[in-house]
């Protein structure tokens, strides 16, 4: 097993180098410059802009920049952000928490949702609990959360004024400020978790159906153990593999931050920074975050692999 | 008129000792009478028989401009009257929080790496300049105990220099004093190439030195009659020493306070997250009296303009929003069930449309739109000119800008005593297309008009920009009507606005035959927005597109006008010199004035903010309160 887990962190070398390499390649021949800014100034000569490309290395080659870049990396530099001028390392775990709160809980709601409906709805094909539950299901992942969360903000914010619609750290301690930073996520929240919850009812409801008809699960029934039992210990157990995959794969957009969803709410999460940084041209930034998706994209379909055999232990590392 | 009144005043002021050039004595006769009166009135001034605002009135009736009259006043040797904004309370502190939304989040709080305004507004929280620029375009005193003017002494008569006196008693937020070692060291700072600060401008071409703890003098290189930049406005902001006096040239970017900012601003450093959040809370120990009224202050980044608006507007979760550049029709949409309310700053911010005198359809050396081509269609001046008939001002304020726009046909807006009254516009397919007549285009059987063989067609571009995709559409229309056929094109902003050398759909590579932007006019004086224009600035491959001219216009008569304004320090014959360069631009019609348009801000009903079109908003936030 270890062996196996060694082995596949040995592999992971050359693609991350890979991915960073095309990563790095893309950005450089994105047209555009973090100075843009300064070209319609009239009180900033464009003097300045070119010296400021040329002292932050951006006149060099393509290939210069990329052995600098991992050259750094390599070292534990992640570099600096050229529009904040801020290490790129402390602009993303400024930004961490808040992703990881936000779009965490909106993941955990989601499970929340998804694996009870799902399970229901299967044991209960085609009833009226199953109608509605497709129904919504379906209504749910075809609205995309940028329609949601503006139809979340016109009802809750404009028209009921019960929830704020800009998400800002707020200051203090205590249960007043618990319930402020509770009271401001639940919208982003709730259209982020309920547009995962959508598409994965319908996948744990696919996949009970899946293990539902097979022969053990009759035989379990034949001796006489109790619904309950059969679905929780029996059925779920194995219809359970296919969800973890898709949990551990949509681990990495909980560090990865949801750039739509926090570019409405104004959430300082990872996704804006992301977002932001590329309209800036600040590859620093970009390369970082990307780079670090890429890595928790690998790292998480490892897990999975080994989650597997732990669910199905026919299931063998070789 | 000339106003030789001006130079006697100083020859007056300084015993005589001014000397002029002799012509500048001599009035012409329609002036004379004037003049007299003028010196008169100024005297009547300077010993309080007649109010300064009264005087203003008069110089107004007989077609000058308030800023133009105080600017006579100052250099007639009245101080230039302290115009402090309204202000009501009377204590400081106790206004509660003040919540602002800035869509684009400041990135930075040094105030020298600001490089766009959201940079320069946050850092104007914790530091403040000597002086800041208000409503009219007037000096504000902020650290500075007086503006310096040529009766205090502050001004020398050939303009070549400025001293400066700090209010006495400043502390930085740390407690320790502000002197003027601290404004040598800003100099020093800036102007130093490797401390890479995008200020440099401001502060290079002079040199700053301490005369005593509170008084520094600015020596120039040249005469400069706009001498209010360095330690004005935005650039003007002064960080302190003892913080950073380590952290000068190469090592500028490791200086802890670049994120901790330590100033003299009515607000003190709480908590900084770049591009999202400034937090601050009230300096008990501000400088000025009363100031400020809010205890804590909130600057919040992200979002959209539109989004931003409604927050303050509609539902009220912040107090003001910044650069609300949405189309009227929504503002006002969002004002009917308001607790906020739209509000329009009128500065010199132009959008035009630029036309391109070279060919760029014709490689010479490696480079389209070379000097050494001349636009096969456009360097017909009636070309141009009926495309300038073919702008339909009227239609684009109605349709795009609302309030947030005023037509006009100057290049140059602002200040008032700036702005030509010789140019006119209008808008008619009739008297183009007979100008396109004139000029042998005739039209073809498919409505296009041709001569030669060769279509009129032409390639319009500006950035991705909602407001500016429909004023595309507007004027394509019309000139359709009159038979030109214009392709449309829209780059992205970042690429648009690029300096990168390699990509060729930068403005100022200039690969179109007319393109349309707005440039902004960041302080009241027209010398470097008019200096762009001068030919030796032309964008060749030679200056890798770097020189600001990017129409390729070679005038010798503006070349020569802009050149004198330079050094001009007469302000009324400086700003003929302006007015004659904007007039020369709109009679060979470089430029098509689309708009002149206002800084457009949301602010909640209760809230008073002090702003400017002249400055940044929160350039003079600590007059900013709330009606109870």
């Amino acid at each position: 097993m270890s062996q196996y887990i060694l082995r596949r962190l040995m592999i992971a070398i050359p693609s991350l180098l890979g991915i960073s390499l095309v990563l790095f390649v893309v950005l450089a021949l994105a047209p555009g410059d973090p100075f843009s800014e300064l070209a319609t100034n009239p009180n900033v000569p464009p003097e300045v802009q070119a010296a400021l490309r040329a002292k932050f290395g951006l006149d060099d080659p393509i290939y210069l920049r990329y052995l600098h870049w991992i050259a750094a990396m390599a070292h534990g530099d992640w570099g600096f952000s050229f529009v904040s001028r801020v290490d790129v390392d402390t602009l993303i775990l400024q930004r961490l928490p808040t992703t990881l709160y936000v779009v965490g809980s909106s993941q955990l709601l989601a499970l929340l949702i998804a694996i009870p409906v799902g399970v229901y709805a299967a044991t209960r094909p085609y009833s009226l609990f199953d109608q509605l539950a497709n129904t919504f299901a379906f209504i749910g992942f075809s609205l995309p959360t940028f329609f949601t969360g503006i139809l979340f903000i016109l009802v809750f914010s404009v028209k009921l004024d019960w929830l704020p619609f800009v998400y800002t750290s707020v200051p203090g301690s205590g249960i007043p400020w618990l319930l402020e930073m509770v009271r401001q996520a639940i919208m982003p929240v709730m259209v982020l978790g309920l547009f995962q919850a959508a598409s994965m009812t319908r996948f744990v409801r696919s996949a009970m159906l899946d293990v539902i008809r097979l022969d053990y699960v009759t035989t379990a029934r034949a001796k006489g153990l109790g619904q309950a039992k059969v679905i929780v210990k029996h059925v779920m157990r194995n219809a359970m593999i296919p969800v973890v995959t898709l949990i551990a794969l949509q681990m990495p957009a909980v560090f990865g931050g949801a750039i739509v969803t926090e570019q409405i709410f104004r959430i300082p999460g990872i996704g804006s920074l992301l977002i932001s940084s590329i309209l800036a041209n600040d590859t620093p930034v970009v390369m970082a975050v990307t780079f670090v998706f890429a890595c928790l994209v690998v790292l998480f379909n490892l897990i999975a692999d080994v989650l597997y055999g732990w669910l199905d232990p026919r299931i063998s590392f070789r | 008129m000339t106003f030789a009144f001006i130079r006697c005043a100083i020859c007056r002021q300084n015993g005589g000792r001014f000397q002029g050039p002799p012509q500048t004595h001599v009035s012409r006769t329609e002036g004379t009478m004037f003049d007299n009166n003028l010196r008169g009135m100024i005297d009547d001034v300077k010993d309080g028989r007649m109010d300064r605002r009264a005087f203003v009135k008069r110089m107004i009736a007989v077609g000058l401009t308030a800023p133009m009259a105080n600017q006579i006043l100052a250099i007639g040797g009245v101080a230039m009257a302290q115009s402090p904004n309204p202000y009501k309370p009377t204590k400081r502190g106790g206004g509660g929080p003040l919540k602002l939304l800035w869509w684009q989040g400041p990135t930075l709080l040094n105030p020298h790496f600001a490089t766009g305004t959201k940079d320069q507004d946050g850092s104007r929280i914790f530091y403040e300049p000597l002086a800041s620029w208000d409503v009219d375009g007037h000096l504000n005193p902020i650290l500075a105990a007086e503006i310096p003017s040529i009766q205090n002494g502050g001004l020398s008569a050939d303009a070549k220099q400025v001293i400066w006196k700090l209010k006495p008693g400043v502390k930085w937020h740390d407690g320790k004093p502000v002197t003027a070692d601290d404004l040598v060291f800003n100099w020093e700072y800036a102007s130093d190439p490797a401390t890479a600060a995008v200020s440099i401008e401001t502060y290079s071409g002079l040199t700053v030195e301490k005369i005593d703890d509170l008084t520094i003098r600015i020596t120039f290189k040249k005469p400069t009659p706009f001498w209010a930049n360095a330690f004005v406005g935005a650039y003007g902001c002064v960080i302190p020493k003892h913080l950073f006096a380590d952290y000068k040239g190469g090592k500028s970017r490791e200086a802890p306070n670049n994120l901790k900012p330590v100033g003299t601003g009515p607000y003190k450093f709480v908590e900084f997250k770049p591009g999202d959040l400034i937090r601050g809370e009230i300096n008990p120990d501000y400088h000025m009296a009363n100031r400020p009224s809010f205890d804590t202050i909130e600057m919040k980044g992200g979002g959209d303009a539109v989004s931003a608006a409604r927050a303050v507007i509609q539902t009220g979760e912040y107090d003001f929003a910044w650069n609300i550049q949405v189309e009227d029709e929504v503002l006002q949409r969002l004002e009917k069930g308001g607790k906020g309310k739209a509000l329009f700053a009128v500065g010199g911010d132009i959008e035009f449309i630029a036309i391109n005198f070279t060919d760029p359809n014709t490689e010479v050396d490696g480079e389209r739109s070379s000097i050494k081509t001349k636009h096969p269609i456009l360097s017909d001046p009636k070309v141009r000119q009926a495309l300038a008939l073919l702008v339909d001002r009227d239609s684009v304020k109605k349709a795009i800008y609302g309030r947030a726009g005023r037509t006009t046909a100057n290049y140059l807006n602002g200040p008032e005593e700036f702005v030509s009254k010789n140019t006119k516009w209008e808008f008619s397919v009739e008297k183009a297309s007979a100008l396109l007549e004139q000029a042998g285009w005739k039209l073809g059987s498919d409505g296009i008009r041709e001569k030669d063989g060769k279509k009129l067609k032409l390639l319009y571009q500006t950035s991705i920009n909602g407001p500016r995709q429909k004023t595309q559409a507007i004027v394509k229309q019309a000139c359709q009507k009159a038979g030109i056929d214009v392709e449309l094109k829209s780059v992205v902003a970042s690429v648009f606005f690029s300096s990168d050398v390699a990509n060729p759909d930068t403005y100022a590579h200039f690969y179109a035959d007319i393109e349309m932007f707005q440039i902004p006019m960041t302080q009241p004086d027209p010398a470097l927005h008019m200096r762009r224009y001068h030919s030796r600035n032309i964008a060749t491959k030679e200056n890798k597109w770097q020189g600001p001219n990017f129409p390729r216009w070679a005038n010798k008569e503006f070349d020569a006008a802009v050149d004198a304004a330079d050094t001009e320090t007469d302000p009324i014959k400086r700003a003929d010199l302006y007015i004659k360069g904007n007039d020369l631009m709109w009679q060979d019609n470089v430029m098509i004035p689309v708009m002149h348009r206002l800084a457009v801000e949301a602010s909640s009903n209760t809230l008073r903010p002090a702003l400017s079109g002249w400055a940044n908003q929160t350039d003079n936030l600590q007059d900013w309160y709330r009606e109870t």
